[in-house]
């Protein structure tokens, strides 16, 4: 009888156990337990949040596995870690490593202009951003077994996020009304893959998980993105850079699961203290969108 | 006349959708359970796969924690995969507190390894035909342990992954995520019995 390592489905079955979970950004061991605690399904490790990356410049790179390591052995939940876009090697330490889970991430910065990782290639799942529909099937055709909106990382702006969400969501309502011969212009017109295109036309969502990210930063845009249809949260830079990253974990990890109770959003959006202050995008010069990272 | 059979499905965290299109497909009715008045009318319930440790902390916040060892006192079918199976057992090896401890087993949680060394394999069912059940093991649990009451249901390797204690099923694998739905009719007989009562 058969056995096979991680096949697709086992690889996309791995984020469909995330559902309506939260996923934090996290530095050493210590943060990651307390997301564990928070209620969290699952941590990313990493050297620096996104807002820290942002404020320090230069190039950021995969984090030294010694975090990743500690990271692994301090929580029982999931651990995914970063490596640069088209960053083949790194990602190939991090399988070695045993992350959970992969992120060809835009808040690193980009080690190759043209190609993304060929993550079929990997027993060890991936997730990827992605603007609109287009760019999510690109990621798919690839191999990545997730997908979760860009946002613009490190801001705690949930505008570009939401304006990613609610892209992804429109073209696909578009996709499911339209007729065969329609898809085949679609797929030119988005540089989408014609077969996943086509899949989309007759499933009506991805086929694959779809997470909100980028610019998450309290418990009511948490529950925003879910609302708007998103399948769960990733928080980087939000959750640790509040006042009281416990409380304000938990927070969110309610507010995710329960988006439409508004009674209790009331109560999960108190005395938080201050959340991280965040920057107005218009502020942002071109070169310092990393949204636009990747193609 | 027969009635509808109504199987909850533990509405938290994880694959829920999944396990509540499996419901439809096998003639029952899914009901999502978020709250403890969910649990009424229900005549089985479906604890699906997520994450333990963060399911295990939110029934117990949403007070779902005590409702459902009652309900499983009275009888309620529950059926629960990978983490599930995790919040049914009496114990976790690594001295973890456990959760539900409603099921005879000893249970220890991603024992496959780590996701890159997740799988799917094709496993034999006590109880279903002869033909194989497509199993996909993620960050799986396996029953280490089985009491004199357990039914051991299929093994893989030599560990225990799918068992049943009287109303109590649970698998380590994910029959959700597959096409087959052996499992979901297996359960829906379990849950229609009863119903009978």
């Amino acid at each position: 009888m058969g056995t096979t390592v991680g096949s697709e489905r086992v690889k996309r079955g791995m984020a469909q156990m995330q559902k309506n979970g939260v996923i934090m950004d996290v530095i050493n061991a210590e943060q990651a337990k307390i997301a564990e605690a928070a209620g969290a399904v699952a941590v990313m490790a990493l050297e620096r949040v996104p807002s820290d990356i942002r404020a320090a410049g230069g190039v950021a790179r995969m984090a030294d596995p010694s975090i990743i390591e500690q990271v692994m052995k301090a929580v029982s939940i999931p651990v995914m870690a970063k490596c640069r876009i088209g960053h083949v090697v790194e990602a190939r330490i991090l399988e070695s490593l045993g992350v959970d889970y992969i992120d060809e991430s835009e808040v690193l910065t980009p080690a190759d202009d043209k190609f993304h990782v060929n993550k079929r290639d990997f027993t060890v799942p991936f997730v990827c951003g992605a603007r609109d529909l287009g760019e999510a099937l690109r990621r798919i055709a690839e191999g990545a077994s997730m997908i979760r909106t860009k946002g613009e990382p490190g801001t705690g702006n949930i505008v570009e996020a939401v304006k990613h969400i609610r892209m992804v969501q429109g073209q696909i309502r578009k996709v499911v009304s339209m007729s065969e011969d329609e898809l085949v212009a679609e797929a030119k017109n988005i540089g989408a893959p014609f077969e996943l295109l086509l899949e989309v036309h007759n499933t009506g969502k991805l086929p694959v998980v779809n997470f909100a990210a980028g610019g998450v930063a309290t418990p009511a845009d948490a529950a925003l993105m879910m609302e708007l249809g998103s399948d769960g949260v990733f928080v980087g830079s939000g959750i640790f850079k509040s006042e009281n990253p416990e409380k304000f974990g938990r927070a969110v990890v309610e507010a995710t699961m329960n988006y439409k109770d508004y009674d209790l959003l009331a109560k999960l959006s108190k005395d938080l203290g201050t959340p991280m202050k965040g920057i107005e995008l218009s502020t942002l010069q071109a070169n310092e969108r990393m949204a636009d990272r990747g193609w | 006349m027969s009635v509808t059979v109504k199987i909850g499905v533990l509405n938290v965290q994880g694959a829920v959708s999944e396990h509540a299109i499996h419901v439809s497909k096998v003639g029952a009715e899914p009901v999502l359970v978020k709250h403890a008045d969910d649990l009424t009318g229900l005549h089985g319930l479906i604890l699906p796969g997520g994450e333990s440790t963060t399911i295990g902390k939110l029934i117990r916040k949403y007070g779902l924690f005590e409702p459902i060892i009652e309900a499983s006192q009275q009888g309620l079918p529950i059926f629960g995969t990978c983490a599930g199976m995790i919040l049914l057992a009496k114990r976790i090896e690594g001295s973890e507190e456990p959760h539900l401890a409603l099921m005879d087993v000893l249970v220890n949680r991603n024992s496959f390894g780590r996701q890159r060394d997740s799988f799917e394999a094709d496993i034999f069912v006590e109880g279903m035909n002869q033909d194989p059940f497509p199993a996909v093991f993620i960050r799986a649990p396996h029953v280490v342990k089985a009491g004199q009451g357990v039914q051991i249901l299929a093994t893989l390797d030599d560990r225990i992954v799918a068992v049943r204690e009287n109303h109590l099923l649970a698998t380590a694998f994910h029959p959700e995520l597959t096409d087959d739905l052996r499992m979901h009719q297996y359960f829906k007989q379990m849950a229609e019995s009863y119903q009978a009562k």
